[in-house]
């Protein structure tokens, strides 16, 4: 199964995690896992989600996150897993 | 399972430190093209590279938006334009058309660059490939995105001498048939020694008659990362060091790796080659020369750059040939002056001289790059520092090459202004004595003799 990695870096804030869900759950994307923590100050949180049965494209998505993260006051990113894998992961 | 902290990482390259896939090259052969009308090889040149690279671009930008990774240029190479005009062009004006119409292609298709308005000559030179040399300043005056090389020795054939003189004079008219742009059309025009035929990059990519009918190359780079790699161990001693660079390649090396493939996949193209050179471009913090200043050197030029460099060229081929299935291309660090803010620096503050570069050429890729030398340099001097250089590459089996750009109209402490990724340079000095007498020669330099290394 193809996942999509999002990830959120920026001031910690209310709500960062629910305008995301909302966005998330109204483009018919699953989430799979969720982690975050603060890193020098800043909120990190990265999602491990399924978009295979989205009703959004990725350049959709790639757009529409970035567009909600220039909203909150942060930066996200949404990126095909295997740029992870591959560079991490023998 | 893929972690937060690794995943920061790599969004950290990406956005911090200039991690970039520097090109995607498609490799087209135009073999099957050649005719003896002119006309209808301009027509089949067209129709072909049209149809091979029609989604070129548009798949490119679909990976960079699906993996989050800039792909910085989409690009193509031809088989050796020499060869395919051979029947069909009887004078340098045909020639000349030829490069139009692969400015047309390249325009259509929408890639910055094309390269392979190339000849091979490394032992002798038939008149159809004089003819394609002596068309050159007038086909890199009169396009925009067409690129040339001509490859004038090698380790097995020795050094063509009569081409090393006569690219002195060509080098010379296109920097006089460009003046207006200082002298552009030199950085469009690459003299190699040891070409390899499957290079990304350019401006000496071309597609060698030895590949298969279209293929993908990619280019990495990534400078900027190994730096910040490095600036987290300083003071280490050099086994940290090496360790460092080797890891950092690595990662750098398996995003090209993981986009070559998917281009591959994605335009039903065979993949070739991932070329692991670092390329520096002139924005802040993506400099080969500043990864040499991490190291300890307080500028570039300094004594120690030389053996810098040359840990530095060797542990990222260590770190890179793991990374990728096939590596090839050119796979060393660039050092262009114009195209690297560290290089452009040390030269400013007179750190760095055209004697220390070629002495750094004897153990990177590639050579003699992106450096403005005084318009009136004379065109025999300009065929001794090609000689020079394709002496380094003949004795040390490697490629190496010159991409000088004699400013028309300037001098030394003037600067020259190319604009965009071949960004800008001062004009550097050139040693005055004159080796016409030796270029003058002609004929050429035997192959060395491949044993009794010394």
């Amino acid at each position: 199964m193809k996942k999509t990695i999002i990830t959120v870096v920026g001031e910690d804030t209310v709500g960062i995690i629910a305008k995301v869900c909302s966005y998330l759950a109204d483009s018919n994307i699953n989430i799979l896992d969720i982690s975050q923590t603060i890193i020098d100050g800043y909120f990190n949180m990265m999602m491990i989600v399924d978009a295979n049965r989205s009703v959004k494209s990725m350049e959709e998505l790639v757009s529409d996150l970035k567009s909600l993260g220039e909203e909150i006051g942060v930066v996200i990113r949404c990126q095909h897993e295997d740029i992870f894998n591959k560079m991490h992961r023998i | 399972m893929i972690n937060l902290f690794e995943v920061s990482e790599t969004n950290q390259m990406i956005e911090h430190d200039n991690l970039d896939v520097r090109t995607i090259t498609m490799g087209i052969s135009l073999l099957d093209c050649m005719d003896s009308d002119l006309g209808r090889l301009c027509a089949k040149i067209y129709d072909k590279i049209t149809t091979c690279a029609r989604d070129l671009v548009k798949t490119g930008r679909d990976i960079e938006i699906e993996y989050g990774i800039p792909i910085v240029n989409k690009r193509i190479s031809v088989t050796p334009i020499a060869l395919i005009g051979s029947a069909a062009c009887a004078s340098t004006a045909d020639y000349v058309e030829l490069a139009r119409t692969l400015d047309r292609a390249a325009q259509a298709v929408g890639v910055n660059f094309i390269g392979g308005y190339s000849a091979l000559v490394s032992k002798g030179m038939t008149p159809a490939e004089e003819r394609l040399i002596r068309s050159i300043p007038t086909a890199l005056a009169c396009t925009e995105r067409v690129c040339s090389s001509v490859n004038i020795g090698s380790t097995k054939t020795g050094l063509n001498m009569d081409a090393v003189r006569l690219m002195g004079d060509i080098v010379k008219a296109t920097a006089e048939a460009t003046k207006e742009r200082d002298s552009l059309g030199c950085a469009k025009l690459v003299v190699f020694c040891n070409a390899p035929d499957d290079n990304p990059f350019m401006a000496g990519a071309f597609h060698g008659v030895t590949e298969a009918d279209t293929v993908i190359h990619v280019g990495v780079s990534g400078p900027g990362v190994v730096k910040h790699a490095l600036s987290q161990v300083r003071g280490e001693n050099f086994e940290v060091l090496c360790e460092t660079v080797k890891k950092t390649a690595f990662k750098v090396t398996r995003v090209g790796q993981l986009v070559a493939k998917e281009a591959s996949n994605r335009l039903g193209v065979p993949f070739g080659i991932v070329d692991l050179s670092l390329a520096p471009t002139p924005a802040v913090g993506d400099s080969v020369a500043e990864i040499l200043e991490e190291m300890g050197l307080e500028s570039v030029g300094a004594p120690g750059t030389t053996a810098a460099l040359a840990l530095l060229n060797d542990q990222v081929k260590k770190g890179g040939v793991m990374a990728s299935s096939y590596v090839g291309g050119l796979s060393g660090a660039f050092i262009p002056v114009s195209e690297d803010k560290g290089m452009i620096d040390a030269v400013s503050r007179g750190a760095l001289s055209i004697e220390k570069l070629e002495a750094m050429t004897c153990v990177c890729s590639v050579g003699l790059d992106m450096i403005a030398i005084p318009g009136d340099t004379p065109a025999s001097t300009i065929a001794g520092i090609i000689a020079d250089e394709a002496a380094i590459g003949m004795i040390n089996q490697k490629t190496t090459a010159v991409r000088v750009i004699p400013v028309i109209g300037k001098g030394v402490g003037e600067t020259a202004q190319f604009g965009g990724l071949l960004g800008y340079a001062p004009i550097l000095p050139v040693n005055t004595y004159s080796c016409e007498s030796f270029v003058n020669r002609g004929g050429r330099i035997p192959a060395p003799i491949h044993s009794f290394k010394n």
